[in-house]
């Protein structure tokens, strides 16, 4: 399957990623190339057949709504860029 | 002899013995690494003077009366698995300077033994790779032929072990990053099953198929690391709440009673010939130890790498979308807003190889494509794990080539992302099923290459996978083989 320019741009967007000129191109080709292959897929009739999403047989894992020790707030913004009275610091998002 | 050149067992009873070290063993480690790994580049990281004390700390305790297998061995660690206070990079610029503020579970029982990190080994970004050239800071190289990748994504680790950098090391392996690396250098590499290791701390690319794993010198090595990093986690919802064996009892020669199936949809063409015909004598040499082989079917292998490449970059996609700038270290510089400063952050901080996956699993689970691509992808899963379900109804063991050739050259096939999808085609299938393999070393090309044989068991049964690798190797001589480097 060959995926459009268009499509391109709009996944990168979603995927909040920033192409140049150069590399939207190449991915076109890459992904119009893997797209096809996957498309091996479509020849197995898959009909009434369960999804997998794991393969353990898994249930949700509870425990008690107690306080546990855990990570100071110096050490969890240890690796924040930017950081500001506690918090991580962003740019600013509200005129 | 030099010290680096053992493997943990024997280091253990010459320390037990008191005829070494563990001072002793983790300086010839951190020489050698001194003299080859500017020409293997296995290690991102070195953390000598840290191993150094953590050496002294465990022949103290040992005096003391400590008493643990992996107790003074340096055991490298993959980049993408957390080390407090030691720079964890995934080999990735928007890692960079991530120093993680706890150990990952893994990191913590190897410590809680008594082990050494020499340091940080490289791997493909984000685990993304099957040759380690993908790493954002440099390639590794193939220990056997410098000219030649060493596999990946785990290849700093493989190569570090095959070159004697450290005494064994911890992969993970998403779609056959322990085991493919391990064939490509020579060593054993084991995937247990999925749940069986707890996944706390490691670096998430497709959480439904990662998996950590020891790469190790021998197979009763690998079942020594086993014993000390399996078992349950509460930090780790997947991680299984079921009784751990001790792995060493395992390790018997003889085979008799064991059924190995050999699924003929893993012996194609293209494959290399000298590949086949080394796994072929390994099944022959199994048979002869008292297996009985059998034919068995795998119908729907040729589906897997497909299937994996759009369940594991859906997953990716979802997983990597944490790193947006704020909390790891990297950000973008002059950003006019907050969505330009993640879109840039994201756009620098990606290599392309991992902005690929990102952006074929953000297409496949995209509005509209979701049913065609994810959901026919699991229902695709089911298949193949199914396909395992049925063989080892009749078998105990499969045994397959780890990879369909051996190391190929550096560059080969880095222009073409599909091809390097396609070296892990007998890997892949593995995951997707969430079954235990491991690869040992079977043969060697006529250009001295590594070949790896592959064994996978059912579902926790570790056991029958290491007894029939240890039966192997035993009659065998491949893993004495050591690297003129």
């Amino acid at each position: 399957m060959k995926i459009s320019k268009q499509e391109v741009e709009h996944v990168a967007k979603l995927a909040r990623l920033e192409l140049a000129e150069g590399e939207t191109d190449k991915l076109i080709d890459q992904l119009s190339n893997i797209l096809t292959y996957v498309e091996t897929l479509n020849g197995l009739d898959t009909k009434g057949v369960a999804p997998t999403s794991h393969v353990l047989d898994i249930k949700n894992v509870m425990r008690d709504d107690v306080s546990r020790p855990s990570l100071s707030q110096e050490q969890a913004l240890a690796n924040a860029p930017e950081k500001a009275a506690g918090h991580y610091k962003v740019p600013k998002i509200i005129e | 002899m030099d010290l680096f050149s053992l493997t943990i067992h024997e280091l253990r009873d010459m320390l037990e013995k008191g005829e070494t070290t563990s001072r002793a063993i983790t300086e010839s480690v951190l020489n050698r690494i001194k003299a080859v790994d500017d020409k293997v580049k296995a290690y991102i990281t070195v953390t000598g003077d840290a191993a150094l004390s953590q050496a002294d700390g465990a022949d103290k305790a040992r005096k003391a009366g400590k008493a643990s297998a992996v107790l003074g061995i340096p055991i490298a660690i993959k980049d993408n698995m957390c080390t407090a206070g030691t720079r964890t990079t995934c080999a990735s610029k928007i890692l960079g300077n991530f120093i993680p503020p706890y150990d990952a579970t893994v990191v913590t029982r190897l410590n809680g033994s008594g082990s050494v990190m020499p340091g940080k080994v490289n791997m493909d970004e984000f685990a993304m790779g099957s040759s380690t050239e993908n790493s954002a800071f440099f390639a590794t190289k193939n220990p056997w032929d410098l000219e030649r990748i060493p596999g990946g994504s785990s290849g700093g680790s493989a190569a570090a072990v095959a070159a004697g950098e450290c005494i064994a090391a911890l992969g993970s392996d998403t779609g056959g990053s322990i085991r493919q690396p391990a064939a490509c250098c020579g060593v054993v590499g084991l995937k247990p099953t999925y749940g069986r290791v707890s996944r706390y701390g490691l670096v998430a690319f497709a959480s439904s198929l990662d998996q950590i794993g020891p790469l190790t010198k021998d197979v009763t090595d690998t079942a020594i690391v086993m014993n000390i990093i399996t078992g349950h986690d509460p930090k780790d919802s997947t991680s299984a709440d079921i009784p751990v064996p001790d792995f060493t009892m395992s390790l018997v020669k003889d085979v008799k009673g064991m059924t190995v199936g050999i699924p003929k949809e893993y012996f194609i063409e293209g494959m290399d010939p000298e590949v086949d015909k080394s796994v072929r004598e390994a099944v022959k040499t199994l048979e002869r130890l008292g297996a009985k082989v059998v034919d068995v079917s795998l119908p729907h292998t040729g589906y897997a790498v497909a299937t994996y490449y759009i369940l594991a970059t859906s997953e990716a996609s979802s997983n990597l979308a944490r790193y947006d700038g704020v909390k790891y270290g990297f950000r973008a510089q002059g950003a006019k807003d907050l969505l330009d400063m993640y879109m840039k952050s994201r756009s620098q901080g990606f290599g392309p190889e991992v902005k690929r996956r990102i952006m074929l699993g953000t297409y496949a689970l995209s509005a509209g494509y979701y049913d065609a691509y994810y959901k026919k992808g699991q229902q695709v899963r089911t298949l193949i794990k199914h396909d395992f379900d049925e063989a080892f109804k009749k078998v105990d063991i499969i045994a397959t080539p780890t990879a369909p050739t051996a190391a190929f050259k550096i560059g080969e096939k880095s222009s073409d992302p599909l091809q390097m999808y396609l070296s892990d085609i007998f890997t892949i299938s593995v995951n997707l099923a969430g079954i235990p393999g491991i690869s040992l070393p079977c043969g060697f090309t006529t250009g001295n290459l590594p070949i790896g044989l592959q064994l996978l068991g059912r579902h926790f049964d570790e056991g029958s996978v290491l007894h029939a690798a240890y039966a192997y190797e035993q009659a065998t001589e491949w893993h004495l083989k050591r690297p003129k480097i």
